[in-house]
C-alpha cells in the first residue's frame, strides 16, 4: 500500500512534538505576558465608595490608590483645586474636610468617607462669590492664578480659626501655601480684608 | 504607586491581629501616602486605624493622656495642653504646615521616616530604605544630616518637632502588641540610633499598635521654649531645634531639661548639660558654658560642620527665652 510509508517513526515524532508545543508553548507564553503586564501595569483594587463633596452626595467606582484630588480632577470634573507638587509640599491642592483645611493629594478617597468635603467649587453660593474670593480679585492677590484655588481655601480656614492678628501671623499660618509668582503681599493684604469684615 | 487592599481596624485588638509585614497602619497618611508615591514604602494592604483608636486628650491624675489618632492641631491647640505643657504645643507648631497638622496624627508623627534626600532618592543607595546596600549621605550631601550618635552605615535624622518636646518632658509609648500586651517605652528608649539596622528608626516591637502618649506633669510650664532654625523661617524641618524648659528657684536653677532635633538618628536629650545646669546660677555665661559642654565631643561631617555653633546660639537662645517669658 502507497500509505505505508507516511507512519514512519520519525513523522511520528515531528507530529507529536509539534503539537506538544503547540499545546505547552501558549499557555507558558501567556503566563510570561501575564507576569510582565502584571509589573508594568498592576492589577487596580477598585472598591465602591460614597463621598459628600460640596454638600452633594457622590457614590462611584475607585482604585484604592486614588487621592481625592485626582478623583476631583479625573472623575468628578472639579479642576479647581490643582495638582502642583501632588506630595504635600506646595498647598495647590488644599480643600476643607469637615471644615478643617487638608492636602487633597495625600489623603486617600477611601478614608474620606462619611466626612463633609468642600473644594473650591462649593465656596461660593450661587453666582455669589465667597467674600476671599472678592477679596483675591480686589487686592491682587494672584497672578497666574495657578496656586490661587488653594491660597483661597486655606485662607478662608485661617480667617475662621482666627490667625489674622499680624501680618507675621498670617504669614505664618498661611505658610503652607506657596505662590511662584510671589503675590504674598495681596493675599495677606485679602485676608486682613476678609477679617476686618 | 503600586496597588494595595485597603481595611479597617475596628478595635486595638483587631489591628494588632491584621498587622503584618507587609501590612501597614494608615492614620493620617501624610508620610506613608508620600513614600508609597515614591515606592520608597509598597504595602500590600493598609489598616485605616481611626476606628481602633482613640483621638481623646484628657488630664487625669497629673498626667496628660493623648490618643494616637489625635491629630497635631488638635494637640497643639488643648487648653490643657497650652496651659500645663506649652512646650509640647509650640513644638508642633513650629513644624509642618496647619494643613499637614490638621491631618497628622500624634503616633503617626513618632513613626514619621528621615528627609534624608538619600532616603527618597530611589537611583541612590540607603540603607534605611534598602537594608546593606550602604550609605550615600555619609560622603555626600550631608549639610542637614546628624552631628551625633551616628556611624558609617547612617547620618539621618529624626525629622519630628513634637519628638523633640516628648523627649525632654519624659513622655512615655503606650503600645499593644501582637500578643495582646500591653507595653510601655519611656520615650528617650523609643527611638534608637543606627547601630547595626539603621533600617529600623525605632524600638516599638514588629506589628505593636500605638495607643497612646503619656506626659507627667511637671513644673516647665512656666519657662520652656523651643527654638527651630531651618533654611527658610517657617514650613521647612530643622536644622538645628533646641526645646529648652527650666525650673527655677529665684535666681538659681533647680532642674533643667533640654533636647534637639537635626542633631541625631532620634530627638537628642543633653542629660550631661542638663545635670550641669542644675543649681546653677541664671545667667547669661552659664548658657554659654552650657552650650559648649554640649558640642564639646560633637564631630559634624564634612558639610554640616555650621551645625556646632548653631547648636552653640540655639542652645543659649532657648535658655534666655526660658527666662524671659
Amino acid at each position: 500500500m502507497e500509505l505505508k510509508g507516511q507512519y514512519s517513526r520519525r513523522g511520528f515524532l515531528k507530529v507529536s512534538g509539534l503539537l506538544a508545543a503547540f499545546v505547552t508553548i501558549p499557555s507558558s507564553v501567556k503566563a510570561f505576558y501575564q507576569d510582565v503586564k502584571q509589573y508594568f501595569i498592576p492589577k487596580k483594587n477598585v472598591s465602591r465608595l460614597t463621598l459628600s463633596i460640596n454638600k452633594k452626595s457622590h457614590t462611584l467606582y475607585a482604585d484604592t490608590r486614588t487621592t481625592l484630588l485626582d478623583l476631583f480632577r479625573e472623575q468628578l470634573n472639579l479642576t479647581g483645586s490643582k495638582k502642583g507638587c501632588d506630595h504635600g509640599q506646595c498647598g495647590a491642592c488644599t480643600i476643607h474636610i469637615d471644615g478643617e483645611r487638608a492636602l487633597s493629594c495625600l489623603t486617600l478617597a477611601a478614608m474620606a468617607q462619611g466626612k463633609e468635603i468642600t473644594t473650591i467649587e462649593g465656596l461660593s453660593n450661587g453666582s455669589e462669590l465667597h467674600p476671599m474670593q472678592k477679596a483675591f480679585i480686589e487686592c491682587d492677590g494672584f497672578q497666574c492664578g495657578y496656586c490661587t484655588p488653594g491660597q483661597i481655601m486655606s485662607a478662608v480656614a485661617c480667617v475662621n480659626e482666627g490667625h489674622t492678628g499680624s501680618v507675621d501671623e498670617i504669614k505664618e499660618y498661611m505658610s503652607g501655601n506657596l505662590c511662584r509668582c510671589g503675590a504674598y503681599n495681596g493675599i495677606v493684604q485679602s485676608i486682613q480684608k476678609v477679617a476686618a469684615q | 504607586m503600586r496597588p494595595f487592599n485597603f481595611e479597617k481596624a475596628n478595635s486595638v485588638a483587631e489591628a494588632s491581629a491584621m498587622k503584618s509585614v507587609n501590612k501597614q497602619f494608615i492614620a493620617g497618611g501624610t508620610n506613608l501616602v508620600d513614600l508609597m508615591k515614591k515606592n520608597i514604602a509598597q504595602p500590600e494592604t493598609l489598616i485605616d486605624v481611626h476606628l481602633a483608636l482613640t483621638n481623646s486628650i484628657d488630664y487625669q491624675n497629673n498626667v496628660l493622656i493623648i490618643g494616637a489618632v489625635a491629630s497635631n492641631t488638635k494637640v497643639a491647640v488643648d487648653k490643657e495642653v497650652i496651659e500645663k505643657f506649652p512646650l509640647i504645643s509650640k513644638a508642633i507648631l513650629a513644624g509642618a504646615s496647619p494643613q499637614i497638622r490638621n491631618m497628622a496624627s500624634s503616633a503617626g508623627n513618632l513613626l514619621q521616616r528621615t528627609r534624608c534626600p538619600y532616603f527618597y532618592d530611589i537611583t541612590t543607595p540607603c540603607n534605611k530604605r534598602i537594608p546593606n546596600s550602604g550609605c550615600s549621605a555619609v560622603d555626600g550631601n550631608n549639610r542637614m544630616s546628624a552631628i551625633a550618635g551616628y556611624n558609617e552605615q547612617c547620618v539621618a535624622v529624626h525629622p519630628s518637632d513634637f519628638c523633640v518636646a516628648l523627649a525632654a518632658l519624659d513622655a512615655t509609648v503606650t503600645a499593644v502588641t501582637k500578643e495582646q500586651k500591653e507595653i510601655t517605652i519611656p520615650f528617650k528608649d523609643f527611638h534608637k540610633l543606627p547601630e547595626n539596622t539603621p533600617w529600623l528608626d525605632n524600638n516599638l516591637p514588629q506589628d505593636a499598635v500605638i495607643t497612646k502618649i503619656e506626659i507627667p506633669n511637671n513644673s516647665f510650664s512656666k519657662h520652656s521654649t523651643y527654638v527651630k532654625l531651618r533654611d527658610r523661617s517657617s514650613y521647612a524641618f530643622a536644622l538645628i531645634s533646641v526645646a529648652a524648659a527650666l525650673d527655677l528657684n529665684g535666681k538659681r536653677i533647680k532642674e533643667a531639661r533640654l533636647a534637639s532635633g537635626g542633631v541625631a538618628h532620634k530627638p537628642w536629650r543633653w542629660f550631661e548639660v542638663e545635670k550641669f545646669l542644675e543649681g546653677k546660677r541664671v545667667a547669661e555665661d552659664v548658657f554659654e558654658e552650657a552650650a559648649k559642654l554640649a558640642t564639646k565631643d560633637l564631630k559634624p561631617l564634612s558639610e554640616n560642620g555650621y551645625k556646632i555653633p548653631m547648636l552653640q546660639g540655639a542652645i543659649v537662645t532657648a535658655l534666655k527665652n526660658c527666662i524671659n517669658q
